[in-house]
């Protein structure tokens, strides 16, 4: 069974054909989606096309995938009608398949399965780098604003990070937000008196 | 959806303006909603989201209802739309060489006459092997079947004497550009776009095709509609609301700039503007020609959803999909469009309401008073081009008289 992936992100496309392999299905082709894509798809012949949902052709390929005369049989969006969940869960994890018509259910959802849970571990990636990221940002802030606090209140480091704790908890916010108001204010008034 | 929170789907285009104002000016506010936007860059996804629950209503082309509910390209699903969001706004944009040998002077072409000489270079590109190409944005939209109709119209038969394609509306510049495409029909800001980048330029006005054609609707699953009806009344309030602000004079400046943020169109403020001012730049360095009629999106009880529209989109999809009239199919497509939701939302308000819930689709030449249930309606001149006129209880003729 062939299966073409197309992908805003090639990342995540390498993380779906990683998958799809593992699980014994390697007839795979990632299309190039800075490519022609239609050219593409006609040269690999695919019986399962997934895409992800913020694709901005979904559009053009639907049609493509309607009316082109070079594809033997008609493909269209799978929707299991007796199993709804599943294409809800397609929908929720950001990925929809196209499919040949004529293919059997039976031999499609492991591959609806396994693109939803990449699709979902791809998702759960992100958010972490985000956070890792986002921390990284924040740890580099409050060793600023600790510096700023130190110099101007004459603390030493214990003290300005308990200053910047005691802030944020009683204003409900976080840290590094807090960090970055204090750099923003020396940003703007370092140099008053 | 809950009480007071409503999510909607929408696509970066000019006409998604209401649901986004009715958020961002307080109108759903006054109604006890919020609203959540959720922005999409492909019709595709605007209907699965609205499908699978993600959206419980969203900013659609008016013929993707329509399909939808009549199981077109996936199995049907019931819908319902309260509201028409707007009436055209679209224009036909084409290449800057195309547009050299097909338009002439500096205004606003002529239907007629540039439907004339796009017939004899779509016959010398198709003998050379080198089809002309058109995009639209969807097989399901009103650009699609404007552009199909303007075409049959002046001789050119689609899919035979020229090509049509489908180009997302954020890409349209960049496929004429590239000349992936000789012309294009699409809503704004994405002619003017093309425009100010030198790439295109603006034919025709699809108000010039069709006067009063509908545009997009603010559509729902049927489940979701019939589940929370209560927050449907106060949804089609606020859109009213926002609609009536939108077209108050000294508004324009400030919708535009909303609008035109990174979060909704992500756009140039001044295409927008132009858009929304019913002023159109219809090519690079020339000053914005104004079209009264551009678009539509509160005068004339423009957001009410007439049956004979949807009747009118259900006889384009007979004709272009190839497939037959069905009374029973033509009851249900009909069905879609739901005036007795929006009269049951608008009753002692002061929004006119319409007495018929169809009318004779292209039949007013001048000015008609029209009879209501509340309020005074005036509705303009709504002619196709051609001066042919559309009755929703002919469809079998209608189509069997069309080139």
């Amino acid at each position: 069974m062939r299966i073409a992936i197309i992908d805003t992100s090639t990342t995540r496309a390498a993380i779906i054909s990683e998958g799809l392999k593992e699980a014994g299905l390697d007839d795979l082709v990632v299309i190039d989606g800075d490519g022609p894509l239609v050219a593409q798809i006609e040269a690999a012949n695919p019986e399962v096309v997934l895409i992800n949902l913020e694709n901005p052709s979904r559009d053009m390929l639907e049609e493509y995938f309607v009316v082109s005369r070079a594809l033997a049989r008609p493909i269209a969006m799978f929707v299991d009608q007796s199993n709804p969940e599943t294409t809800a869960a397609a929908v929720d994890a950001g990925v929809s398949a196209y499919i040949i018509d004529g293919l059997s259910k039976q031999r499609i959802m492991p591959v609806i399965d396994l693109a939803v849970r990449r699709f979902n571990a791809f998702a759960r990636l992100q958010a972490e780098l985000h956070e890792a990221k986002s921390a990284l940002a924040d740890r580099a802030a409050i060793d600023k604003a600790k510096t700023i606090l130190m110099r101007r209140r004459g603390i030493d480091e214990p003290a300005a990070y308990a200053l910047l704790r005691g802030h944020a908890m009683k204003s409900n916010r976080r840290i590094g937000e807090v960090a970055e108001a204090i750099i923003t204010s020396e940003q703007l008034m370092g140099d008053l008196p | 959806m809950t009480a007071d929170r409503i999510r909607i789907g929408f696509l970066p285009l000019v006409d998604a303006a209401l649901p986004i104002l009715a958020r961002e000016q307080g109108f759903a506010e006054a109604e006890g909603l919020e609203i959540e936007l959720v922005r999409d860059m492909s019709w595709a996804t605007v209907r699965d989201r609205l499908l699978y629950g993600h959206t419980d209503a969203a900013h659609m082309l008016a013929p993707l209802a329509i399909a939808t509910a009549l199981g077109r390209g996936r199995p049907a699903e019931d819908m319902t739309v309260p509201f028409v969001l707007g009436l055209n706004g679209n224009a036909v944009t084409f290449s800057v060489p195309l547009a050299a040998e097909t338009l002439t002077g500096d205004g606003l072409g002529d239907p007629l006459a540039v439907g004339a000489a796009l017939r004899s270079v779509a016959e010398a590109r198709a003998k050379a092997g080198k089809m002309l190409r058109f995009g639209v944005v969807h097989r399901y939209s009103s650009h699609n079947y404007m552009l199909r109709y303007w075409l049959a119209a002046v001789g050119i038969r689609p899919d035979v004497d020229v090509e049509i394609v489908t180009i997302s509306p954020p890409f349209a510049a960049d496929a004429l550009a590239a000349g992936v495409v000789d012309g294009l029909c699409v809503g704004e800001p994405w002619n003017s776009v093309a425009v100010d980048r030198g790439v295109g330029r603006i034919a025709l006005v699809t108000a010039q095709i069709w006067r009063r054609g509908v545009e997009k609707v603010l559509a729902m699953r049927s489940a979701t509609a019939e589940r929370s009806p209560e927050v449907v009344q106060r949804l089609i309030r606020a859109l009213h609301a926002a609609a009536a602000a939108f077209v108050a004079p000294g508004t324009a400046e400030a919708s535009a700039a909303i609008l035109a943020r990174p979060g909704y169109l992500d756009a140039p403020e001044d295409a927008v503007l132009r858009a929304i001012t019913d002023r159109v730049r219809l090519a690079q360095g020339q000053p914005p020609t104004h079209i009264p009629d551009f678009m539509f999106q509160y005068r004339e009880a423009a957001n009410f959803p007439w049956r004979s529209q949807a009747a009118w989109l259900y006889s384009q999809m007979l004709r272009w999909d190839g497939t037959r009239y069905s009374a029973e199919e033509a009851a249900r497509a009909e069905g879609v469009f739901r005036p007795d939701l929006y009269r049951a939302a608008l009753a002692g308000s002061g929004a006119v309401l319409p007495g018929a819930s169809s009318k004779l689709e292209g039949a007013i030449g001048g000015s008609l008073g029209v009879g209501s249930v509340q309020g005074r309606l005036m509705l303009g001149a709504d002619r196709f081009f051609d001066g042919r006129s559309f009755d929703p209880d002919d469809i079998p003729g209608y189509l069997g008289g069309l080139p």
